[in-house]
């Protein structure tokens, strides 16, 4: 693979690239009868980011998503997707944005090498496909019926199918549900150098770790409101996350060059070991003025309040567990 | 606000042509069209001729001085076409939906419909293939005569698939819209309206030999008039009028149903 495969109409004005927002939700609201899907919903999607849309079951991300797509029209609010309307600019916004749908199947008994090329014959600047088949491991399955490929295939296929038409965006609903820890990882690393070529990549999902992983930003949902958005790590440290690092330092020294650090909270010492409590970005700062001192920290283990505790404390709901059961 | 200049319109005809590739080869891999559509026809006109019925070829009174081979020509060709409409296609569709296929369509910018079209020209095929076969064999075999009027032939058969096709598509949007929207429900249905038209077509009963006022409800059903029309070019003419705009109004109330009902999610 090489750099660019996939975007060969970059736009020339950079400039225009920090105007426009890749997507931009203002007051998105979406009820199905008596149901609100959708509430008075914000979304601002930047230029190559890794953005992650998080949320309990029916909070409204496959909602969200479908009204970004066109799939769905919204009873209210603005939508713009590469400063298209998807309803108005239906054409644009289909030809620019490649989607992966939750639990969507393919006929049967179509071949990989098929659906690739049909797929590939919708876009008008479609890659090609035997690179794109060769990138996601797929290129030795090409004559492989949908129907014979394992769980990982098969979503491999389906980011392929996202891809195929050289998008700007790629919008992933459910993107390693039912996948194995090992094809996860892989499909992480795919994604993460799907960005590297320069396409923006928006991931629905409820595993937590995926958004450690993966995300740059992440928006959480909840009822159809966005109740928070930042970094996985403001995400974490804005819940009242704490950090625990613990290590053997290689020689003495006093308590106070670590305790008067500012996001430090608590220094102990267990024998050799010392056990060092903060918030926020603590651990940088631990290691720098221990090397100013002289002192290799080593065993360093580091523990942080998990994303997803800051998740269920976000949502309100610690009882529903946001993690999707593969992890 | 300005965009990077594309300039590029989707190559539709590219699209479409793809489509119609692929959507043969899963025809050919899983080939419930082609035996419906086709095998079961002309396996019928076989039969029939076969059968044990040696004045299958005379004339009979009773049908106009025709023999019953030459009435069941146009009936069987009617079938292969209400087959097709009623059985393959809602089937098709029905599982592509419930795969979410025709939603994954939906966010390309193809879409839906170019599929529908792709299947609506395979299916054109087979009936088309079904046609000939039933000509050929039944003349070149047994003597069945021959739509005398070529342009009366095409023109009541595009008229007839113009009617049944969307009349295929409106039952199935009633039943996506309101009941389980599964295959099985789609198949359902489309098994009673094949029963209906097959009926309705003089398959059981030639509509020749039934009372005049049967007959005359019979012939403005849709698949009653198409047999009656490609009998009336049996004789060489152009079908009279009264069949042929019978099938021109189904065709538009069927689409416009069709159209309203139909709902690809």
């Amino acid at each position: 693979m090489h750099a660019g495969t996939y975007r060969v109409n970059a736009p020339a004005n950079v400039v225009e690239v920090w105007v426009v927002p890749v997507i931009d939700v203002r007051g998105l609201c979406k009820t199905y009868g008596d149901l609100v899907a959708v509430d008075d919903l914000d979304l601002p999607v930047e230029d190559g980011e890794i953005f992650g849309i998080v949320g309990p079951n029916g909070a409204g991300k496959t909602s969200t998503v479908e009204c970004i797509t066109g799939l769905r029209v919204p009873d209210s609010g603005t939508i713009r997707v590469l400063g298209y309307d998807p309803m108005t600019d239906r054409a644009e916004v289909r030809q620019r944005v490649g989607v992966q749908l939750q639990e969507c199947a393919l006929p049967v008994k179509i071949r990989v090498g098929e659906v690739l090329e049909l797929f590939g014959s919708f876009y008008p600047r479609a890659v090609d496909t035997n690179e794109l088949a060769e990138a996601l491991g797929l290129a030795s399955h090409r004559r492989a019926y949908y129907r014979e490929l394992s769980g990982g295939l098969k979503q491999r296929l389906s980011i392929a199918l996202a891809l195929v038409g050289n998008p700007e965006l790629a919008v992933l609903d459910e993107l390693t549900t039912g996948l194995d820890p090992h094809a996860r990882q892989e499909t992480w690393a795919l994604i993460e150098s799907v960005r590297a070529r320069g396409v923006t990549v928006v991931v629905v999902t409820h595993s937590m770790e995926e958004v450690e992983r993966l995300c740059d930003r992440v928006a959480v949902i909840d009822h159809g409101r966005m109740v928070a958005c930042g970094t996985p790590s403001e995400l974490t440290s804005q819940s009242g996350g704490v950090t625990r690092m613990s290590f053997h330092p290689s020689g003495p020294f006093a308590d106070a060059l670590l305790a008067c650090l500012p996001d430090v909270t608590s220094l102990e010492r267990h024998g050799e070991t010392v056990v060092v409590t903060g918030v926020g970005d603590m651990v940088t700062d631990i290691v720098l003025a221990l090397h100013g001192a002289g002192i290799r920290p080593r065993h360093v283990r580091v523990e942080s309040a998990s994303l997803e505790q800051a998740f269920l404390t976000l949502t309100g709901d610690a009882t529903a567990s946001p993690s999707d059961g593969v992890s | 606000m300005t965009h990077p200049a594309t300039g590029v319109s989707p190559p539709r005809w590219r699209a479409f042509a793809q489509l119609v590739r692929t959507e043969a080869s899963l025809n050919l891999r899983e080939p419930t069209g082609l035996v419906v559509g086709l095998g079961l026809p002309v396996l019928l006109v076989v039969v029939f001729v076969f059968g044990s019925i040696p004045t299958f070829r005379d004339p009979v009174t009773a049908l106009g001085g025709l023999s019953p081979l030459d009435v069941y020509g146009p009936v069987l060709m009617v079938f292969s076409l209400i087959s097709l409409a009623m059985s393959v296609l809602p089937l098709r569709l029905a599982t592509y939906r419930e795969l979410g296929f025709l939603r994954r369509l939906a966010v390309t910018p193809v879409g839906p419909a170019l599929l529908l079209a792709a299947q609506l020209t395979i299916y054109a095929a087979i009936g088309i293939a079904a046609i000939v076969l039933i000509m050929i064999i039944g003349a070149l075999g047994f003597g069945l005569r021959l739509p005398g009027s070529v342009p009366g032939l095409v023109v009541t058969l595009l008229l007839a698939a113009a009617a049944l096709f969307p009349a295929a598509l409106f039952p199935l949007g009633l039943c996506i819209a309101s009941v389980a929207p599964t295959a099985k429900a789609a198949g359902a249905i489309g098994g009673i309206g094949l029963f209906v038209l097959a009926f309705c077509s003089g398959l059981w009963w030639p509509l020749l030999t039934l009372p005049d006022v049967l007959r005359s409800i019979m012939e403005k059903t849709p698949t009653g008039a198409a047999v009656q029309a490609l009998l009336g070019t049996l004789g060489g003419h152009f079908p009279s009028v009264t069949p042929l705009a019978v099938l021109a109004a189904y065709a538009v109330v069927f689409t416009l149903l069709a159209i309203r009902t139909f709902r690809w999610e």
